[in-house]
């Protein structure tokens, strides 16, 4: 990292840390709290699928570690009285440990049957939630009580979110703090010699398994990193709307989990975040349309994808002064 | 000389037909040894047994008497039997010196999350596999191309890129797919010497699979022969050229009854 990307990174926090919130208080649209908070999480779920192409598979499962984790952290908070705050990585380590079990069969096939396999996970996932006795069915899990207060030694860390004036505020800085943290690693991960072995895997296994790497190894790291982060998304939503239905996370958000990445550019740490930002206000702005939404939004999706098969990233605007590529 | 590699009653079967029949031969340490056999012969097979990328059906690989045959190919690199492939099979979209700095990936001290961390340990490997891939490089003598993507490069540089991944891991035996396919003369006689060199130098035993006659009569010191699955021929190459079942391996056979 350079001083220029220092700086970039220390202007973005700038921007969504102390710009946004003071552009919603000038403006009065509190409404725009919840979906930047939606932006920041759903691109944290986004994070963890982009990784999962980065080692070659095509993975149209994420929603089902959101899910989850949404109920894993649901369960913890209203059956045990935890607090949310731990929670959340217990969310997380629980769907990595799952995506460890279902990740080492299905790991093995690539492309298309890796695809359809993780597109079925979300289904199996919304079915096991409405059949089990503990997620309580259909009728889910309600009135799940805003995060508590978190504490070491007395020392107040993160204050009680039922006492706050405006715990929407308090749900987009955390929001925008993991999502930062999220990425962080994942360009920590890109960047060093972890990402050039999830690419040799992406560009050649054969040949990554014969000069010594464990494929098979590599491969369930990877995806056990991404349901990880699939995890803490759907616990922290859960909290947010305080309630968690099998019907929460469903194929469509798998798949727009998977669209994000694309529309964002598979080859940049930071598409998965673009994408998710510009296709969440792309179908609000198409609000107007009426009707027409859906059928002017999948053109442009389309339009988008064949255009600019790298994704939005790949356009020259983004690449001044960075060389071929 | 000393045995290093040792294969014992190898068979592979597929469905009905056998692929490799029951072949035996040894390895010496050093030597550059070609294996060779019209198409379809099994060579191909033969390889990809050594190197655990399949599993054997008969017999096994010993590699300095211990057994690597039926495990995981990336077990067998880690004990030091290393495999490259035909030139379509590079990390495409890296760079050349990325390509060989990846492959050094046995020769890593630290762990996964080491990498993660940026810890000393994994500093100091990075070091080293950077300043390491750098002289494979001029070893080679690949220095004006090795930051061009290796998508754009020509198939002479390819092959030899991958035998530099070969040694990026430090074998100390590497299997050779087919290095001379596709080259014109002048490219095959400075692949020779590269293969030579690398024997030479760096003291890896060489085993490859090749159809260039001329080519393997220079390079090897000493050449089996498979034809349908099994071995019919072992030797020099000067006994090679004038064994009467290899002649009629490649050639055919006189044969009167259809009037050849």
């Amino acid at each position: 990292m350079n001083m220029k990307k220092w700086l970039l990174v220390l202007l973005f926090l700038l921007v969504v840390l102390v710009g946004v919130p003071w552009m919603i208080k000038a403006t009065g649209r509190w409404d725009f709290y919840y979906t930047l908070t939606s932006v920041a999480l759903l691109s944290i779920a986004s994070a963890g699928v982009w990784l999962t192409f980065y080692i070659g598979r095509i993975n149209i499962g994420q929603g089902a570690y959101t899910l989850i984790g949404g109920y894993a952290s649901a369960i913890l908070v209203t059956q045990l009285g935890m607090n949310f705050w731990l929670t959340l990585p217990l969310a997380g380590l629980a769907c990595a440990v799952i995506s460890v079990f279902i990740g080492l069969p299905i790991l093995r096939l690539r492309g298309v049957y890796f695809a359809m396999v993780t597109l079925v996970l979300t289904e199996v996932a919304r079915l096991t939630a409405l059949a089990l006795s503990i997620t309580n069915g259909a009728k889910g899990i309600v009135s799940i009580p805003l995060p508590t207060e978190l504490s070491l030694f007395g020392f107040t860390i993160i204050p009680d979110f039922g006492t706050l004036e405006n715990p929407k505020l308090a749900f987009y800085i955390a929001a925008v703090i993991m999502m930062v943290l999220c990425y962080a690693a994942l360009y920590r991960i890109v960047n060093s010699r972890l990402g050039h072995l999830c690419r040799s895997l992406q560009q050649n296994e054969e040949l990554s398994a014969s000069i010594g790497v464990n494929t098979a190894y590599l491969r369930v790291v990877a995806y056990s990193i991404s349901s990880f982060m699939g995890g803490i998304a759907g616990a922290s939503f859960v909290s947010i709307s305080q309630s968690i239905y099998p019907s929460s996370f469903q194929v469509v958000d798998s798949v727009n989990f998977m669209l994000n990445c694309f529309l964002g550019g598979l080859g940049y740490v930071l598409g998965p975040m673009l994408g998710t930002l510009m296709l969440y206000f792309g179908w609000d702005l198409l609000f107007t349309t009426g009707k027409y939404q859906l059928l002017i939004y999948s053109s442009l999706l389309i339009l988008v994808i064949v255009l600019l098969p790298n994704g939005i990233l790949s356009l020259s605007l983004f690449n001044r002064g960075k060389g071929k590529k | 000389m000393s045995t290093i590699l040792e294969v014992k009653n190898l068979t592979r079967r597929f469905g009905g037909l056998v692929a490799v029949n029951n072949i035996n031969f040894t390895v010496n340490k050093g030597e550059i040894l070609s294996i060779i056999g019209p198409n379809g012969a099994g060579k191909s097979t033969l390889f990809k047994l050594i190197s655990s990328f399949l599993s054997t059906s008969g017999g096994e690989v010993l590699f300095k008497g211990e057994k690597i045959s039926n495990l995981s190919p990336h077990v067998v690199a880690r004990k030091g039997v290393v495999r490259t492939f035909q030139e379509t099979t590079i990390f495409r979209s890296m760079t050349m010196r990325e390509n060989i700095i990846v492959a050094h990936h046995l020769r890593a001290k630290a762990s996964l999350s080491g990498y993660f961390w940026g810890t000393a340990k994994a500093r100091r490997d990075e070091a080293l596999f950077a300043e390491s891939a750098d002289e494979i490089i001029t070893f080679l003598g690949m220095e004006a191309i090795a930051d061009e993507l290796a998508s754009n490069l020509p198939q002479g540089n390819l092959r030899a890129l991958g035998i530099a991944i070969g040694l990026a891991t430090s074998p100390e035996i590497l299997l050779l797919d087919e290095p001379f396919a596709g080259m014109n003369h002048d490219e095959t006689m400075h692949m020779v010497d590269l293969v030579r060199n690398v024997q030479k130098e760096r003291g890896v035993t060489v085993m490859l699979v090749e159809h260039d006659m001329p080519a393997v009569m220079k390079i090897s010191d000493r050449i089996v022969v498979i034809n349908f699955g099994e071995k019919i021929a072992e030797g020099t190459p000067d006994e090679i050229r004038d064994n009467e079942k290899v002649i009629e391996a490649y050639l055919g056979r006189e044969d009167d009854a259809i009037g050849v």
